[in-house]
This record gives C-alpha cells, structure tokens and sequence, in this order.
C-alpha cells in the first residue's frame, strides 16, 4: 500500500480551496484576514499569491455586509463565493442574510435560484476563548430549511467534504472546530470528494452506537477505545454533515446495537443531541434496550478559566460513563 | 432636458402607467379579499423606478423592497405571472411561494424584492462584485427606502462597493416615512444623499416626482458605474399616495398633505404636461398606451383568477438544489 503523507487539518482545507480555485475561477475566497494574513487559523495561506486580491478578498469587519454580499453573487450566477465568518460566535451580526436571504431565496423564488455559497465558520471550545469565541452554535444553523451544514473531524473528511461543499449549489455551512487544525492525518494529494449525506463508521462496534461530531468523534473514540480493553464494543458514527443527515447509517447502527449516546458539544436545548435522541424515539424506538443518553454541554456561557471550560466541555470521561450507563 | 428619444418617452410613459394601473387594480383585489397577506403599494413613486429603469438592460441585475411591484415592472418582469403570484396561484412566477414580498424575475435580472428591510442592498452589491471579476460591463442597483438607509446593511454594502469600486447604484426612495416615523426624526441631515460622503463617493438628491430629472441623475450614476468608476448614491425624494400598506389607518400624516402631493407632485400628470406642453407626444399616443395597458392588466388579472392552487406536495419542493444522498428536507 502506499504511504499517505500526512498534513494537518487546516492544510487540508487549504488544499480543497486551492484545488477549486484553480478549477473554477467563480469561485472567490472572501472574509476578513484571508489575503496576506492567510485566514487567522491559517487556511487561506498562500492563496493570495496564486489567485491575487481580486479572487482572495479581504473585507472590513461587515459580516451582514460581506456575506450578503456573498449571496448576492451567487444567487447573480456569477461566482461562487466561499466566505469566512471568523467565529461562529459573531453569526449574530450577520445571520439575516444566511437564514433569512440565503436559505429562503431559491424556495421563495418558486424554485429557480441558485445559492452555490459556501460559508467556512470556526466553532468549538477548548482555548480559553470565552464565551464570545467558544461556542457551538450548529444548531441554529440546522434548524433553518434551506441550509446544508458540514463539520468535519478529520483532515481526510475536510479537505473532501470542503470540495463537495464548494461544488454544490446550495447554501453550504462548513463549520471547522478550532481544536482540529492542528491534528495530523493522512491526506491523498489529489483531489477527492465526499458526498454529503454520507456518514462515517469511525469504529465499528456491536453493544452501544455513539454518534458525535467534530471534536467530539475524538473523544468519544478515546472513550471507546478505553472501553474496548474491558469487552465493552462501541460503534463511532460521525454524520460529517448534520443536513442532510445519514438517518439510514444512524438507525441502522441502533438497530444493531440497541443503544444510543449522543455527544454534542452545544448547549443541551433544542440541540443536534436532541435531535438524535428524537430520532431514535420515532424510528428506532422497539430497538431500544435502555434510554437514550445524551452528553452536550451545560446550558451556560462558555467560561474562561481552563478548568471551568474543561468542566463545561463533554469530557471522554463523561462520555464512558454515559456508556456505561446504558449497557 | 436632455434629449430623449421619442421611443425612449413612450417606454417611460408605458412603464409608469402600468405600475399604476396595476398598483390600482391590485388595491381593489385586495380589498376585495382575492389577494392574501400583506400588500405595499407603489403609488405615487412611478418615476423613480422609471428613470432609473429607462437606463438598464436585461442583463442589468437589481435588488428590491417589500414594495417592489413597480421595480419588477419596470424591469421588465413578467406581469401575468406576478399577477398570479400575488393571488398564490401555482402559474405565480414564484409558484405561489413567494407572494408580494418577494417577487423575483431573475431572467430580468431582478433578483427579488426583500421582506427584511435593508435585506436586498448587499445583494446588489454581489451581483456587482460579480460583474467585475467576469469582466462585464452590466451594472446592479439596489433600491431601497430612507427607513432602510438607517439599517447596517445599507452602511455595510455601501462601504463595500465603495473600497472595490463595483458597478452599483444606490437608489434611496425617500418616500418622507418609515411605516410612521418621519424622514425627520429618523436622521438629522437634510438629505440621504448626504451620507456618500461618509464613503467617498457621489451622493445626489433628486425630485422624484420628475421623471426627466430621476432619467437624468440615473444617467450620469449608471455610465459612471458601466465606465468602472465606482458606485454612486442617489437619494430620490418622493411620496406614497396609499398608506403603508393596504389597510394602513394613515393617523401619522394628514389628509391635507397627501391631497397635496397627489394634486401637485403625481409623477404621471407631471410627465404628460411636459410631454404635451412641448410637444413631445400627442394626446393620442398617451390615451393610446393607457388603453393598451389596461388591457394588459386586466388579461394578467384574468389569468391569475383562472389559475389553479398551487397543489399540497409542492410545499415540499424548491428548497434545495443539488440533491444528495440522506435527508434533506426533514419530515417526522
Ligand atoms: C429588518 C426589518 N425591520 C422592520 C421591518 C418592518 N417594516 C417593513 S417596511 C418598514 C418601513 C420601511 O421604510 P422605508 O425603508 O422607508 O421604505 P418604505 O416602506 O417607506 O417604502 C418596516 C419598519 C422589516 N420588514 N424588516
């Protein structure tokens, strides 16, 4: 077999805009700091120099502005933006024009726009970013009609799942946590695509299904693993993309294992755990051998102090024990 | 004056009396309960969308409001089909989706009126960001009202298009309120236009009452945005002849003043004295494009009342459109 060389998460991301740039030159990289600075995780390094300022844009801090700016663009036919929001925290400065214009465009037109926006957001805690830079706001983005939503944990899964997102038509949010850019794995040089609606086995396993996104598949993998030593088989499914969604991989997975824990690293309410959770009550429910456990973040701000968030965060531990609770 | 070719004064003249006729028969349909929800008239505001429109071509894009008939009109969009969308009809040109908020042509180039104020103006400013990096020489314009030039979008699209020197017009309708608050105590400077300097760019105050004169500044904005100069922002001052929306009580204004700008300032009556006065057009010609609109209008409104309803498994349609594999549109 051939060796793989090895890049890390946010060089994989860098791959997929610079392999769909050179492709298409609709597609248009636009945010703040993504030219010179390369994106303030890095991902756009480079691609200035490439592709110039005119395909590399940065923008004043206007996120309504620039995002909209983004749909208008697209939704014209003419480019097909991909649009950094620096944090997901700042979505609420510019969320009308992602659920409201985006989202709504193409059904409120009786069908006949086209949106091909990708929007790459940073979500997560973990970095003493506080409670303005920390949070897991996926689920507002899932709860809107309209929008596709990708969170990868892999530097494999990003780099195909970004090039998927760039190439489809619709509005896209590509949510990068920011504990990953730094993880190493193998990544193919060529380019490769990874449809959405696809889920991903991340281990196989036959007592408990736990289904976990982004950061959050490495945690639950370690506790698997840790489980593993003692007989206890649990099977990993990372949805990579929340909309659209795996239920086929999901359900089967329960209907297998007859038990389902669900790590979500957002606040507990209304959540994607949640939404797991009801899933498994309305399609599942005669599989079930013991509730559903569900393991998310307590509804508070993010905190500070490393050992509040590390508190606040889903912990591996607490993902064993939700395990164990269910066996 | 400038000189405007005769052909060119009966598009405007044509234009503006259909937004009128429609905007007439739609506020009687309406009150008639055959249109459903919430509907903005134009009424009044003719000129403003005519004189810019007279510059525009169908590869042109724009971006309206909640109060969007007469920009969908003058852009040329399709009228029977509109019509039907304002009834929900499934022959609507949004299939019965969209209604009178959102009305959208996009093979016009009208990439939609927005529900959400202030919504649409970056969106023009895409379509002409676009434009540049295609190497296009078409041109966007957002139209919006003064209580829109208040909201972050409006700064936040102007600045935008200003830094990248894109081909987009500004076009404020300040129609004196917003819903009930008046231009006064919204913003303490005499003029919309007054905030291009802010950006660095021009900024024009015009009677929006008179077609010449919006056909004019429109003129100068639009050459200067196909010629890659950069955006312009003009400010039109006009009034709506209805209230707000169908059904508005109207106790923030008083009857004096509407009777006034109706008798005095209707862009439509302004037009035919001017054309009339040096003749320009014949009274025939007038009557003549008048009963052809009439026409028109009625066999949209016959055709929306033919229509069918849209059907129940429609509502389930057009949200997205590349499919995949999982689930998209999520039923329990
Ligand atoms: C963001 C937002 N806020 C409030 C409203 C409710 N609203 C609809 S129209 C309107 C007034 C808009 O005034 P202006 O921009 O001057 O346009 P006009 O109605 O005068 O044409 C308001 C407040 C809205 N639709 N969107």
């Amino acid at each position: 077999m051939a060796v793989v060389r090895e890049i890390t998460f946010a060089e994989a991301l860098n791959e997929a805009l610079d392999y769909e740039m050179s492709k298409d030159p609709k597609v248009v990289v636009m945010g703040e700091d993504v030219g010179r600075y390369g994106g303030i995780f890095g991902v756009t390094k480079g691609l200035i120099d490439k592709y110039g300022d005119e395909r590399v844009k940065d923008t004043p801090i206007a996120e309504s502005g620039f995002i909209g700016t983004g749909v208008g663009a697209a939704a014209a036919g003419l480019l097909r933006p991909v649009v950094e929001l620096m944090f997901i925290d700042f979505l609420g400065v510019a969320y009308d024009q992602i659920y409201n214009q985006a989202a709504k465009m193409k059904y409120m037109f009786g069908g006949k726009a086209k949106i091909p926006i990708v929007i790459r957001t940073v979500s997560g805690a973990g970095a003493s970013a506080a409670a303005q830079h920390s949070q897991s706001l996926h689920a507002l983005f899932i709860h809107v009609p309209g929008l596709k939503v990708v969170m990868p944990s892999t530097p494999y899964d990003a780099k195909g799942l970004l090039i998927s997102s760039i190439e489809d038509d619709d509005p896209v949010i590509f949510i990068e946590h920011k504990m990953l850019y730094g993880i190493k794995g193998p990544v193919p040089e060529e380019a490769y695509s990874i449809p959405l609606g696809e889920a991903d086995v991340k281990k196989e396993g036959k007592d408990v299904t736990v289904v976990a996104t982004a950061l959050m598949v490495h945690r639950a993998l370690e506790a698997a693993n840790k489980l593993e030593d003692e007989g206890i088989s649990v099977e990993v499914i990372d949805p990579r993309s929340l909309v659209p969604l795996d239920v086929e991989t999901i359900l089967n997975s329960i209907k297998k294992t007859g038990r389902l824990v669900v790590v979500d690293e957002a606040y507990p309410r209304c959540s994607f755990a949640t939404d797991i959770a009801a899933l498994a009550l309305n399609k599942a429910f005669d599989s079930l051998k013991a509730p559903v456990k569900l393991v998310t973040a307590p509804a508070t701000p993010v905190p500070f102090s490393p050992a509040l968030e590390k508190e606040w965060m889903p912990s591996t531990e607490k993902i064993e024990r939700a395990i164990r609770d269910v066996l | 004056m400038a000189e405007i070719s005769k052909e060119k004064l009966l598009w405007i003249y044509e234009a503006m009396v259909k937004i009128r006729e429609h905007e007439e028969r739609v506020a009687e349909l309406f009150a008639q309960g055959k249109i459903p929800g919430f509907v903005h008239l134009y009424i009044g505001e003719e000129a403003v969308a005519t004189g810019v429109m007279a510059h525009l071509r169908k590869d042109d894009f724009i971006t309206s409001t909640h109060r969007g008939h007469g920009h969908f009109i003058a852009k040329g969009g399709n009228i029977k089909a509109s019509m039907a969308e304002l009834f929900g009809k499934a022959t609507g040109i949004c299939k019965g989706k969209g209604g009178s908020m959102h009305i959208a042509d996009l093979d016009v180039g009208e990439l939609g009126a927005n529900g959400i104020v202030g919504g649409g103006i970056p969106h023009a400013v895409g379509a002409a960001l676009g434009i540049k990096l295609n190497g296009l020489d078409s041109v966007a314009v957002a139209f919006f009202g003064d209580g829109a030039s208040n909201q972050q979008n409006f700064h936040e699209a102007i600045n935008l298009a200003a830094i990248w020197k894109l081909p987009v017009v500004f076009v404020c309708e300040n129609n004196l309120y917003q819903i009930s608050l008046p231009y006064s105590k919204q913003q303490v400077i005499k003029s919309v236009a007054e905030r291009a300097a802010a950006y660095g760019i021009p900024g024009v105050s015009v009677d929006g009452q008179d077609v010449f004169a919006v056909y004019e500044v429109a003129k100068e904005a639009i050459e200067r945005a196909r010629r890659g100069e950069g955006p312009t922002l003009i400010e039109a001052k006009t009034y709506r002849f209805r209230g707000h929306f169908e059904g508005d009580p109207e106790i923030y204004r008083s009857r004096e003043e509407v009777k006034w700008w109706r008798e005095n300032k209707d862009p439509i009556v302004i037009f035919e004295r001017t054309v009339l006065e040096k003749g320009l057009l014949s009274k025939e010609e007038l009557e003549g494009i008048k009963e052809k609109v009439k026409n028109e209008i009625e066999e949209s409104i016959r055709f929306a009342e033919e229509s069918p309803w849209p059907k129940p498994e429609e509502v389930l349609e057009d949200v997205f459109s590349t499919p995949t594999k999982g689930v998209l549109v999520w039923q329990w």
